[in-house]
């Protein structure tokens, strides 16, 4: 069991270095508590942890292997939330979580996952009804989603996923991402602190991203 | 396969419930073409002979209305992430892109241009014309205008650049398009045209989808 592991990983922006050398190391069943400065770079290392963006050098091994030689393999084993709420507005709940469900292969019975984030009564209100929190909330219910499934995603990388989420809410979220450790799961959280990092502290490692690049573990 | 269904249930579900874009491209396409007798006469001799590449030319117009959204919601609310993320690939994405974009307004154009070959007094000898060439001709410029829908994502003024990117590669299927009813009109065979518009689908279908994946690829980046 060896995780995630990333060597000398580097991301370069419109030819500015936004983290350089970067080693990170994390268990499964482990969080990563990923802090940083404004435009340290965090979400950048999350969309390159992804594989929506390409690192500038270094390499990123899953359970020994490098990421790059079965590309495919390594999109199916990643939940991403980004900052936007991938949702369409003329949609139900059920509707937006179920065609992210089925389009994932996942298990299409998507009602308990709306249930862990309490937004089962909204389940036939289009998305244009729903306050940012609620947008938040079904985002979310994907990551449930795909935890009920069979094969769900081993690697979630969630960026500042507690954005405009009431604390009722916060804790629906660190115990479902307990649960995903318990499951010897890998999370990477991007966060500025608040209650998430105290809930799931336990089972939580923590990184600073540097402005100039490198970061310090802590 | 069953991604390309779904993602063309999600579409045509979304056009369906979005309501006015759909629409407004074939009304644009019905007036802006009856516009055209008002400039130049309605002598009705001289009608049908320039009947067809009207016919044609508010046909290309019209199919670029819709374009340009055809992926700029799923790229703003961070849907394109997800898409890429999943196991359908870009690709099925850009093909079933194209495939909802043909439904929701080549169809339609399909349906209307009966319509207006009246108005344009073409002669009945030349509907067959006019509806093959179009049941060829509109799925090109899906096809081909996702292409320009995907390298102008992000851009500023992305549908003026749309246009100026996409309209040159429209020409051919003009050419052959209006080609093939003027032949029609003048009792000439059509078969070359039709054919000719026939490979032109066959390489759009085999190309076009793989380089709107490349350049959703890079928007993604």
């Amino acid at each position: 069991m060896q995780g995630l592991i990333t060597h000398k990983l580097s991301c370069i922006r419109g030819e500015r270095a936004v983290f350089t050398g970067l080693d990170l190391e994390i268990k499964p069943g482990r969080a990563l508590l990923l802090s940083g400065a404004n435009g340290s770079g965090k979400s950048s290392l999350m969309r390159v942890l992804a594989g929506l963006l390409p690192s500038a050098a270094g390499h990123i091994e899953w359970e020994g292997a490098d990421i790059s030689a079965d590309p495919d393999a390594h999109r199916a084993r990643v939940a991403y939330i980004g900052h936007a709420d991938p949702l369409k507005p003329a949609m139900t709940a059920t509707e937006n979580l179920r065609f992210w469900a089925q389009l994932y292969g996942l298990d299409p019975a998507i009602e308990p996952a709306l249930y862990q984030f309490s937004i089962e009564h909204l389940a036939d209100v289009p998305a244009r009804y729903f306050s940012a929190g609620q947008k938040r909330r079904l985002n979310l219910a994907r990551l449930a989603a795909g935890q009920n499934s069979t094969a769900g995603p081993a690697l979630w990388l969630l960026d500042e996923p507690a954005t405009g989420l009431d604390p009722g809410a916060v804790s629906m979220l660190a115990n479902t991402i307990l649960a995903h450790l318990s499951n010897d799961g890998i999370a990477i959280i991007s966060t500025h602190g608040g209650r998430l990092d105290e809930l799931i502290a336990d089972r939580a490692d923590h990184f600073t991203l540097q402005t100039s690049g490198s970061g310090v573990a802590g | 396969m069953i991604g390309l269904i779904l993602l063309v249930k999600r579409e045509l579900g979304l056009a369906l419930r979005g309501g006015t874009d759909a629409v407004m491209a074939v009304v644009f396409f019905v007036l802006a073409a009856v516009l055209f007798p008002f400039g130049v006469g309605a002598d009705p001799a001289m009608l049908p002979r320039i009947g067809g590449g009207i016919i044609w030319v508010v046909a290309l117009l019209a199919a670029m209305l819709s374009l340009e959204r055809m992926f700029s919601s799923d790229h703003e609310d961070g849907s394109l992430d997800l898409l890429y993320l999943s196991p359908v690939g870009l690709g099925t994405l850009a093909l079933a892109k194209a495939l909802a974009h043909w439904l929701t307004t080549g169809v339609l154009l399909l349906i209307a241009a009966p319509i207006l070959a009246l108005l344009y007094n073409l002669p009945a000898s030349a509907f067959g014309a006019l509806i093959v060439s179009m049941l060829l001709g509109t799925p090109i410029l899906s096809l081909v205008g996702g292409i320009g829908a995907a390298l102008t994502l992000g851009a500023r003024r992305g549908g003026v650049l749309l246009a100026l990117l996409i309209l040159p590669l429209y020409i051919p299927v003009l050419i052959f398009g209006a080609g093939a009813i003027d032949g029609a009109v003048a009792g000439r065979p059509i078969g070359p045209q039709l054919m000719v518009l026939s490979g032109f689908l066959l390489a759009a279908l085999a190309l076009a989808p793989w380089a709107t994946a490349a350049a959703l690829r890079q928007a993604i980046e």
